[in-house]
């Protein structure tokens, strides 16, 4: 019995937690495939300041109706999308290297979304943006992560092929298809949704962690694609449990309690892989005869 | 024989400087052309205009109606994502793009056409191998294989033997022969001279501006090579409008 009570009960009696369990799985299942291409495209940061970039979005959202989720999802995909765009265009056109745009992008795009939240919210209203409420998921939150999971598996479906040739040969794809610049907005436009549906839960802070760090988890255990998409898919799901017990039984906040699990697995990854990881390069092993 | 390409007073080039200047000729369908000259003669720039990556500064390149796909590039320096977790049969699959598209299926008939194209590069065995596992001269195969299966009308190969060994030159050679025996066009880049008179009837000898071209043994004469050398690399930053019509 004491394994139920450790590992089941707290789901079992506590409805708030198994809303909390069904929102941090369900985000993870569209997150980390996501965050797998994003790691591939070299874009991890890209997505880190997206997810600050939905912060001024939500918050506007905030202060003209309160804590309105569909306000608030609202302002966040209308910033995410201009900011994907915006990025975009300023990746093509200029010579300025996008990571120092980027790093002076999302610097702004923070100040900006706290002090317009602070302009009408309350302390708890800050911390709840910018580490999300796991814990106090209601039917409509959890419907929009449902969708938006939804949508994200679908839509990846389709442009699955061009977007893993975008990403291995950039000019081929150029030179038998347009499509390679549809795919990427497409690719783009998932972020964003992501990124939304990560807000609600983890917070702008933490929204890319469910993304990235499962990712990053699946390069030290593949060696193709597929895998490493099945690797970070059930990290993040493990991550979501094992986090969520972790905060229920040591009373910390539930948010990065997911998250810092996941960097316990990654932490594991980076020892233990079996691609890469370091163990297998520090010990040596007699080379093959061919 | 019908033209396949015809460049009408062509002008390629970036930020208004000519690297490819005025340049007329046809290009007849079926033709095995080698285009010679030295670095910055405008070869890469020629192939980019034809595949339609960039566009011309002034004239027109005629492409006879055909469409774009029926043209496959092997650039310079493939911008190949050596760290991308793919392996050599997958990225070989890619060539099927105009059957397959986004997603169309790999039926049995094309996993025969993507073995045969494998083994036509002797890459058979590596079909697992990711593709940062592979040797240049492997990845040349590979990527020859690719073309293999994009079963294109015109087939434009950027400097596809530098630096790679003999062998696998010989190799690949021999495919092209195989394209120009099938009628396709094929026009490549290629500095060693002996292998061009060797191999090639055509040449188009390029320095900025059309040297010679026509038969390789009357284009490449010690004359016209000196010629080609004497090509001034550097762009003038300071260079007037050019007011010069070819009509």
């Amino acid at each position: 019995m004491m394994l139920y009570d450790a590992f089941i009960s707290p789901f079992a009696e506590f409805e708030f937690m198994r809303r909390a369990l069904v929102g941090a799985c369900t985000l993870a299942v569209g997150a980390a495939p996501i965050g797998v291409f994003l790691m591939l495209r070299r874009m991890s940061l890209v997505g880190d300041a997206m997810a600050h970039a939905i912060l001024p979005g939500a918050a506007v959202g905030f202060l003209l109706s309160g804590l309105n989720i569909f306000a608030m999802t609202a302002g966040g995909l209308v910033a995410g999308f201009v900011v994907a765009v915006l990025a975009g265009l300023v990746a093509r056109n200029t010579e300025l290297k996008e990571d120092a745009s980027l790093a002076v992008f999302f610097l702004i795009s923070l100040a900006l979304g706290v002090t317009i939240v602070s302009m009408r919210g309350t302390n708890i209203d800050l911390l709840h943006f910018l580490f999300g409420s796991v814990l106090a998921l209601d039917n409509q939150t959890l419907i929009l992560i449902a969708v938006n999971t939804t949508v994200t598996l679908f839509a990846l479906a389709l442009v699955f092929r061009p977007l893993v040739i975008e990403c291995v040969d950039p000019n081929y794809l150029r030179s038998v298809s347009g499509i390679g610049a549809y795919a990427h907005l497409v690719f783009m436009a998932l972020v964003v949704v992501n990124l939304v549906s990560g807000f609600h839960a983890l917070g702008t802070l933490l929204a890319v962690g469910i993304m990235m760090v499962p990712a990053a988890i699946g390069r030290f255990w593949a060696r193709d694609i597929t895998t490493m998409i099945a690797v970070a898919i059930t990290s993040g799901l493990v991550a979501s449990y094992a986090g969520l017990l972790l905060s229920f039984h040591a009373s910390v906040p539930a948010g990065p309690s997911v998250i810092l699990v996941a960097a316990v697995l990654y932490a594991l990854s980076v020892l233990f892989g079996r691609v890469g990881g370091l163990i297998h390069q520090i010990i040596p092993r007699r080379h093959l005869e061919a | 024989m019908t033209a396949q390409l015809r460049f009408s007073n062509l002008t390629l080039g970036y930020d208004r400087h000519p690297a490819v200047h005025h340049l007329e000729g046809e290009v007849q369908s079926g033709a095995l052309i080698a285009v010679v000259g030295p670095n910055g003669a405008g070869k890469s720039t020629l192939f980019k205009g034809i595949v339609g990556a960039l566009k011309p500064l002034a004239g027109r390149i005629d492409r006879n109606n055909m469409p774009a796909r029926d043209i496959a590039y092997l650039p310079q320096a493939a911008e190949i994502d050596r760290t991308f977790p793919i392996t050599v049969y997958d990225l070989v699959a890619m060539g099927l793009w105009h059957r397959t598209g986004s997603f169309g299926g790999i039926g049995h008939s094309d996993r025969d056409r993507i073995e045969a194209a494998i083994r036509a590069v002797g890459l058979t065995g590596f079909e697992q191998r990711a593709i940062g596992t592979l040797s240049g001269g492997q990845m040349q195969r590979m990527l020859f294989a690719r073309l293999l299966l994009q079963d294109a009308r015109v087939v434009v190969l950027d400097e596809p033997f530098t630096a790679i060994d003999a062998k696998t030159c010989a190799d690949l050679l021999d495919l092209v022969k195989r394209w120009h025996g099938e009628g396709r066009t094929v026009l490549a880049a290629l500095h060693d001279i002996d292998l061009v008179k060797a191999n090639f009837p055509e040449t188009l000898l390029l320095a900025r501006e059309k040297v010679a071209w026509g038969e390789t043994s009357r284009v490449l004469t010690p004359d016209n090579l000196l010629k080609a050398r004497r090509m001034c690399e550097a762009f003038d930053e300071e260079a007037s409008e050019c007011v010069a019509e070819t009509a």
